[in-house]
């Protein structure tokens, strides 16, 4: 079997994984940058709403424009990026192993990125398997990648951002958004996408989950119900509404089974998605030379996952020998900056805590390997 | 009832313009465009139901559109277990339904 050596192996071509390959091959390194897809990007293309947060990260810039100054940075900095390349196994000696358009390969690298990102939720309930259920990001997809609406009329589950902003693309793009409902009792997401879609005249149906989809192979009805204290359905709260698709927007699961493979060691952190790999500052696993960044860290925002990238880059690059100490303590000091204005305010306060304490529990993992020398 | 392609976009403008081609669904023609997912092309015609599954025979059809779920499997110019949300149209493509779980092809069986 083919093997290719590389200095730093960048799983995933996403936000993360094109900020971490940037910086790394920027540096000087020699980066490979593997994705399964046929084109880089992750799920930079399918945002076509204006990022929030300062000038410095890139506010006010739609998230496809900024996919694609990340590309034509990617393409400069000399990162070779390998498409159509799935990465099915990782070993903490930090061998992969990939599959690309039937030839399998080995890549031996003395670093190793992991940014894997996330996969969406799913919410089980009677007929969510009919075609028309799908995932609010299959949905965005279609919509504002392929130009195709899934459907017509349309059901969203969840209140989180997601199911806020792609209701509202769902509109823009000219379907009609019947009801928006969250089985919790308040808006998930930020009150400035809730207010849009209000605005519009999509009701929202709060402490309200879905209960049934039906239709003859496919979805043309939905009932809903009020749901109690303990997210139960409540008997006799029932009602129907017409619709041909339900998007889910139930929340995001990191897609740590590489991580996991690898003997990356985990804490579990509900609010960030399950799971996740602890690491230091400098997104370092516990295992030596493998980093992760982005939403496999925790699921955040675009925003945040192309800070890790950086920060997970440049460590890399320094590690190799490519950047000095000063240096390295220079670009990493900023970068924490823009994360640490990223995790600010109402709604970034709660994940900067996280944040903190998936870094301790790596400092407690350092230490009890030294207690146990 | 009008199209379901996006032709105009107050965001992202007009739709690039793509050559149309011609593939069949279990034997039945079906204008695509060229490159597009072959999920969409589907959807784009009002297609949900991709295959059926092996013991109860439901319909299933898009769920993730990026490949992962595998909901969107189908028969594709013979080849079983293909995704097709990630499979871009080709001129003249043979699209068939799958029921059940298809064999796994082997190394030497035709593509």
């Amino acid at each position: 079997m083919r093997n290719i050596a590389a200095e730093v192996a960048v799983i995933g071509a996403g936000s993360a994984g094109l900020c971490a390959a940037c910086q790394a091959a920027g540096a000087g390194a020699k980066v490979l940058v593997l994705d399964e897809n046929r084109l880089p990007g992750g799920q930079l293309f399918k945002q076509i709403h204006k990022f929030f947060g300062s000038s410095e990260h890139q506010a006010g810039v739609r998230g496809y424009e900024i996919g694609k100054s990340l590309l034509d940075k990617a393409a400069a900095s000399g990162a070779e990026i390998l498409l159509e390349s799935v990465v099915y196994g990782l070993r903490s000696d930090r061998t992969l192993g990939v599959v690309r358009r039937g030839e399998h390969f080995t890549v031996e690298a003395k670093k190793v990125v992991i940014a894997t990102g996330a996969v969406e939720n799913y919410l089980p309930f009677e007929g969510s398997t009919l075609p028309g259920v799908m995932g609010a990001g299959a949905a965005q997809t279609m919509i504002n990648v392929n130009r195709v609406l899934p459907g017509r009329k349309v059901v969203m589950v969840g209140s989180g951002n997601v199911g806020l902003i792609v209701s509202y693309q769902l509109m823009q793009a000219g379907a009609d958004v019947v009801l928006l409902c969250d089985a919790a009792e308040k808006i998930g997401g930020y009150g400035v996408h809730a207010g849009k879609i209000r605005r519009a005249g999509v009701p929202i149906a709060l402490s309200t989950t879905v209960v049934k989809a039906e239709g003859d192979g496919e979805v043309s009805s939905v009932t809903l119900a009020k749901v109690d204290g303990r997210f139960q359905p409540v008997a006799g709260t029932e009602f129907t509404v017409g619709a041909d698709t339900v998007c889910l927007a139930v929340g995001l699961s990191p897609m740590t089974e590489l991580a996991w493979m690898a003997g990356c060691e985990f804490t579990f952190l509900p609010a960030f998605g399950g799971h996740v790999p602890i690491h230091g500052d400098d997104m370092q696993t516990t295992l030596e030379g493998v980093y992760a960044a982005g939403d496999i860290t925790g699921v955040e925002e675009a925003s945040t996952a192309m800070e890790e990238g950086n920060l997970a880059g440049v460590s890399a690059a320094a590690a190799l020998g490519y950047l000095s100490e000063t240096e390295a303590e220079e670009r990493t000091a900023r970068i924490r900056n823009r994360l640490d204005g990223l995790r600010s305010g109402p709604f970034g306060i709660g994940r900067k805590k996280l944040k903190d304490a998936q870094v301790l529990a790596m400092r407690e993992f350092k230490r009890e390997g030294e207690d146990s020398l | 009832m009008g199209t379901l392609r996006i032709e105009n976009h107050p965001v992202l403008g007009p739709a690039q313009a793509g050559r149309t081609v011609v593939i069949t669904l279990d034997g039945q023609p079906l204008e695509a465009v060229e490159g597009e997912p072959v999920a969409a092309a589907l959807a784009a015609a009002g297609i949900r139901a991709f295959r059926t599954t092996a013991v109860r025979s439901e319909p299933r059809g898009i769920f993730c559109a990026i490949g992962r779920c595998t909901d969107c499997m189908m028969v594709v110019d013979g080849v079983p277990n293909t995704r097709v949300c990630v499979t871009p149209v080709r001129e003249g493509m043979k699209l068939e339904r799958q029921h059940g779980l298809a064999p796994v092809r082997k190394p030497g069986d035709p593509a």
